[in-house]
C-alpha cells in the first residue's frame, strides 16, 4: 500500500536490489485489476439471477410480483399521463410557494433567498462534502427555475441567485479560517430572514399573509433551531441531582407528551386569548411557540437516551482531570451522548416537520392549507388527486434530505463506531 | 382528588369568564378597528364562490367581497382588511375573545347560535336552503322516493341532522354515509358510492359542474331547511353590529337605485335630485347617515366604489358557479332583500 501511494517517486527505504521484486508485484496487481470477472458472473443480469429466478418457486413468485406491480402502476400511470390535468400545478406556483403574500412584496422573499444563497455559497467553499453537494443542488434548482416559462422578472431572481450562490462558492473556497465567522453569520441571519420577512408596521407583510411552502419552513426551521438547545436543557434538567428541577423537568416533559400536539395548537389558538384577553400575540408566533414546546419535550426524551448510554466513567474521568460541570458535559459527555442518537433526533426533526401541517387546521395557509385552498378554487374542482400529490412529493422531498443529510453526517462523525 | 380537580377546575373557568369581561367595555370595536387601520375578518378557506384563495395570493369570494365592503365603509380603504381563515368549530371562539372583528363565513342564523353563543347576526346576504343532488336516471322526483337510497352526507354539520329530521317525518328509512372532506363526497358520489347527495343548495350547484358529467344530475326542487347566512359580530357591541348591519343594507339598496360600481361616482350633488339617493351617498348638505354610524358621510359611496351593489357582488361570485339568484333577489323583483330606509 505504502509503495502504491509512494508512485513513481522512487521507494526510499527498499534495497535496491529489491525494488525490481516490487516494480514486478506492483505490476502484477495493476494487471489484476485489470482483468475483470467474466461479464455473467456480476452486474445486474447475475444479480437478478441469483436473487430473484434462482429456484422454481422464486421464478413463480418474482413472476407474479411483477404482475402485481404492472396492475397496480399501471392504472397510476395511465392517470398521471392521460386523465391527470397537471395545468394546477404550474398555474398556482406562487401560491404554493408563499401563500397570501402580497405580491409586490415579493422581493422581501428574494431578499431572504439571496441571503442563504450567500451563505450555502460560503459554506459550500469553505467545507465542502455535504454543504457542496447542497449547494450545487439549490443552483440546480434555481437554474431550472431560471429557463422555466415563468415572467421575466421571476427568471431573472432565479438567475441572480444561480450566480449569487456560485460567486460565493468561489469567494468561499479554500478560506477555513473564515468558519467560526459563517457559523456566527448563520445564527444572525435567522432573526434578520424574520425582519426582512415582516418588515415594519401595516406598511410590512403581516404575518396572516405568510404562506405555503414558505410558512411549513419557517415553522419547521424555527422548530428545529429552537427546540433542539432547548430539549438538551430539559434532559439536563431531568438527570439533574437537584430535586426541584428534575421534577419540573420530569413533569413539563410528561405532561407535554401526554398531549397530542393539536390540542397544544388549540389551546394556543383559542385559550390564549380567552386567558390573555388583549395580548396581541400573532397567529405563526403563537404556532411557532407550540410546536417548539412540543417537539422540545420529544428531544429531551431522545438526548436522555443518549446520555445514559455514556458510562459512569466518563463523568468520573473529566472529574478526574479538573473539569467542572459545564466542561464535563460540553466537552465530554453531550458530544458524546448527541452523537450516539442522531438518527433519533433526526426522526424528531423530520416529524416535526410534517406536523407542520397540522395548523392549516387552526387556519394558517401552510403548504396544506394551499393545497386544499386551490382544490376549493372553481377553476380547479375535481383536482384533489393532482394537488395533493404535488403537495406530498414536496413534503417528501425536504424529509428526504433531511434524512439524507443525517445519513452523511452520521457517516463523518463514524457513528457506531467505536 | 375528585373535589380537588373539581375546585382547580371551577377556578379557571371563573378566570376565563371574568377576564373578558373585565378587559372590554372600554373601547367598542368600531373606534379598535379605526385606531388599528385594519379590519380583522374571519372567513372561510376553501369554499368555493364564497372564500378562497385565488391563483394571485388574493382572497376572493362573495364573503370575502363583504369583508372589503366593511373595510371601505369604516377606513374608506377595501384593502385595509386581514383575513383570517376559519374552522366551522374555531369561528365563535374566535369572535368572542375579539380574535377577529366580524364573521363573515357561511354561518347560519339560529335561535342557539344568537343566544347561547354570545353572536350578533347581521342581516343575511344569502338565504341558502339544504336540497339534493341525485342521478337522472333514477327517475326520481319528490323526497319520499328516495326511500331506501344512500345518501352522502358530511360529518358533523346541520345537513347531517336536518336529514335525519326530514327521513322521519317522512316516515321513510335512507341510508346515509357520513363523510369526513367536502370533496370526498362528491367524488364518492361521482364514483357512484351513493345514489344522491345533500348539502347546501348553492353546494349542491357549484360542485355538480365538476362531475364529470353534469348533465347526468339533477337538484330535486325541494328545499328541506332554511339557511340564512350572513355576518356575525360579538354579542354586545351594538355600534359596531349596525355599522355591519348597514353596509349589508347598502349594497341591497344600491341595487334597488341601479347605483352601481360604473356609475357610482357619476351621482353628483348637482344632477341628482332623489333625496333618498342624495341620503344613501352622502350627497345631501347635512352630515348624512355616516354621521349616525360613527362613519364618514360618504361611506356608502366608498362601498359600492370598493365591491359595487348586491348584484355585482353575487355575479362576480356566484353566477360563475352556475348559481341561480332564487330568492337572493330585491324585494321588488320578488325577493327577500329588503333594505330598511336610509332615513
Amino acid at each position: 500500500m505504502v509503495a502504491c501511494n509512494n508512485g513513481a517517486g522512487g521507494y526510499k527505504g527498499i534495497p535496491f536490489n529489491r525494488q525490481k521484486t516490487v516494480v514486478n508485484a506492483l505490476r502484477i496487481i495493476k494487471n489484476m485489476q485489470e482483468i475483470k470477472p467474466p461479464a455473467h458472473t456480476t452486474g445486474s443480469v447475475r444479480w437478478l439471477k441469483d436473487n430473484l429466478f434462482n429456484t422454481w418457486y422464486n421464478v413463480l413468485l418474482s413472476c407474479l410480483a411483477l404482475i402485481f406491480l404492472f396492475f397496480a402502476f399501471k392504472g397510476l400511470l395511465t392517470w398521471a399521463f392521460t386523465e391527470a390535468k397537471w395545468g394546477v400545478i404550474p398555474a398556482n406556483l406562487q401560491l404554493f410557494g408563499v401563500g397570501a403574500y402580497p405580491r409586490e412584496q415579493i422581493w422581501r422573499v428574494w431578499s431572504v433567498i439571496y441571503i442563504l444563497c450567500v451563505l450555502v455559497g460560503l459554506s459550500a467553499g469553505m467545507w465542502g462534502g455535504l454543504t457542496l453537494r447542497f449547494a450545487l443542488v439549490l443552483v440546480g434548482i434555481c437554474f431550472i427555475g431560471g429557463l422555466s416559462p415563468f415572467e421575466l422578472s421571476t427568471r431573472g431572481w432565479f438567475l441572480g441567485a444561480v450566480a449569487t450562490t456560485v460567486v460565493s462558492l468561489f469567494l468561499g473556497r479554500g478560506r477555513t479560517g473564515l468558519r467560526p465567522w459563517i457559523l456566527g453569520a448563520w445564527l444572525l441571519s435567522f432573526p434578520l430572514i424574520m425582519i426582512v420577512l415582516r418588515g415594519f408596521g401595516e406598511n410590512g407583510v403581516l404575518t396572516s399573509n405568510w404562506g405555503g411552502l414558505l410558512l411549513t419552513l419557517i415553522l419547521a426551521v424555527v422548530g428545529i433551531v429552537v427546540s433542539f438547545p432547548l430539549g438538551v436543557f430539559l434532559a439536563l434538567c431531568r438527570q439533574s441531582n437537584l430535586p426541584a428541577i428534575r421534577w419540573v423537568s420530569t413533569a413539563y416533559i410528561e405532561m407535554v407528551r401526554g398531549v397530542p400536539l393539536i390540542t397544544i395548537l388549540f389551546m394556543g389558538s383559542i385559550l390564549i386569548p380567552i386567558f390573555m384577553p388583549g395580548l396581541d400575540i400573532n397567529q405563526v408566533l403563537r404556532m411557532m411557540i407550540g410546536i417548539t414546546f412540543f417537539s422540545a419535550a420529544y428531544m429531551a426524551e431522545n438526548v436522555r437516551g443518549g446520555l445514559q448510554g455514556i458510562p459512569r466513567g466518563q463523568h468520573e474521568a473529566a472529574q478526574a482531570i479538573g473539569l467542572n460541570y459545564a466542561q464535563t458535559m460540553l466537552l465530554i459527555v453531550l458530544p458524546q451522548a448527541l452523537r450516539s442518537v442522531i438518527p433519533a433526533i433526526v426522526g424528531q426533526f423530520i416529524a416535526l416537520f410534517k406536523d407542520t401541517s397540522l395548523v392549516a387546521i387552526i387556519g394558517l395557509i401552510d403548504l396544506l392549507g394551499v393545497a386544499r385552498s386551490v382544490i376549493a378554487n372553481p377553476d380547479w374542482f375535481g383536482l384533489q388527486a393532482e394537488v395533493y400529490l404535488f403537495a406530498a412529493i414536496i413534503y417528501f422531498v425536504f424529509s428526504y434530505s433531511m434524512s439524507y443529510g443525517s445519513q452523511e453526517i452520521e457517516d463523518a462523525l463514524r457513528v457506531g463506531e467505536i | 382528588m375528585h373535589k380537588f380537580l373539581f375546585r382547580v377546575s371551577a377556578f379557571v373557568l371563573a378566570i376565563a369568564l371574568v377576564v373578558p369581561l373585565l378587559a372590554e367595555g372600554e373601547e367598542g370595536i368600531l373606534d379598535k378597528v379605526k385606531n388599528r387601520g385594519r379590519l380583522i375578518c374571519g372567513v372561510n378557506k376553501e369554499l368555493p364562490g364564497f372564500g378562497f384563495l385565488g391563483q394571485d395570493g388574493e382572497w376572493k369570494g362573495f364573503d370575502v367581497d363583504y369583508g372589503r365592503a366593511i373595510a371601505a365603509a369604516v377606513l374608506g380603504d377595501p384593502n385595509k382588511v386581514e383575513f383570517r381563515p376559519l374552522k366551522a368549530a374555531e369561528r365563535f371562539p374566535a369572535l368572542q375573545t375579539g380574535e377577529i372583528d366580524v364573521l363573515i363565513r357561511n354561518t347560519t342564523w339560529t335561535l342557539t347560535r344568537d343566544t347561547d353563543l354570545g353572536a350578533d347576526f347581521c342581516p343575511p346576504t344569502f338565504y341558502d336552503g339544504q336540497g339534493f343532488m341525485l342521478r337522472k336516471e333514477l327517475g326520481i322526483t319528490s323526497l319520499k322516493e328516495l326511500a331506501g337510497a344512500t345518501i352522502g352526507v358530511t360529518a358533523g354539520s346541520t345537513t347531517e341532522l336536518n336529514l335525519a329530521d326530514t327521513t322521519r317525518a317522512l316516515g321513510i328509512e335512507v341510508e346515509s354515509i357520513v363523510f369526513e372532506e367536502t370533496e370526498t363526497l362528491y367524488q364518492s358520489y361521482d364514483q357512484g358510492r351513493c345514489d344522491a347527495v345533500t348539502s347546501d343548495k348553492s353546494q349542491l350547484v357549484s360542485r355538480r359542474q365538476s362531475l364529470k358529467n353534469p348533465d347526468d344530475h339533477i337538484i330535486l326542487d325541494v328545499t328541506i331547511s332554511k339557511e340564512p347566512l350572513g355576518p356575525v359580530t360579538v354579542h354586545g357591541d351594538n355600534k359596531w353590529n349596525d355599522v355591519v348591519s348597514w353596509v349589508v343594507y347598502a349594497t341591497f339598496s344600491a341595487e334597488e337605485h341601479g347605483i352601481t360600481q360604473a356609475n357610482v361616482s357619476t351621482f353628483k350633488p348637482e344632477n341628482t335630485e332623489n333625496p333618498e339617493i342624495k341620503r344613501f351617498l352622502g350627497l345631501d348638505e347635512s352630515g348624512g347617515m355616516g354621521e349616525k354610524l360613527g362613519l364618514s358621510k360618504d361611506w356608502a359611496r366608498q362601498v359600492i366604489a370598493a365591491v359595487g351593489n348586491y348584484g355585482e357582488i353575487f355575479d362576480r361570485n356566484l353566477t360563475p358557479l352556475g348559481l341561480p339568484r332564487g330568492v337572493n333577489k330585491p324585494w321588488t323583483q320578488g325577493g327577500l332583500l329588503y333594505a330598511m330606509p336610509f332615513r
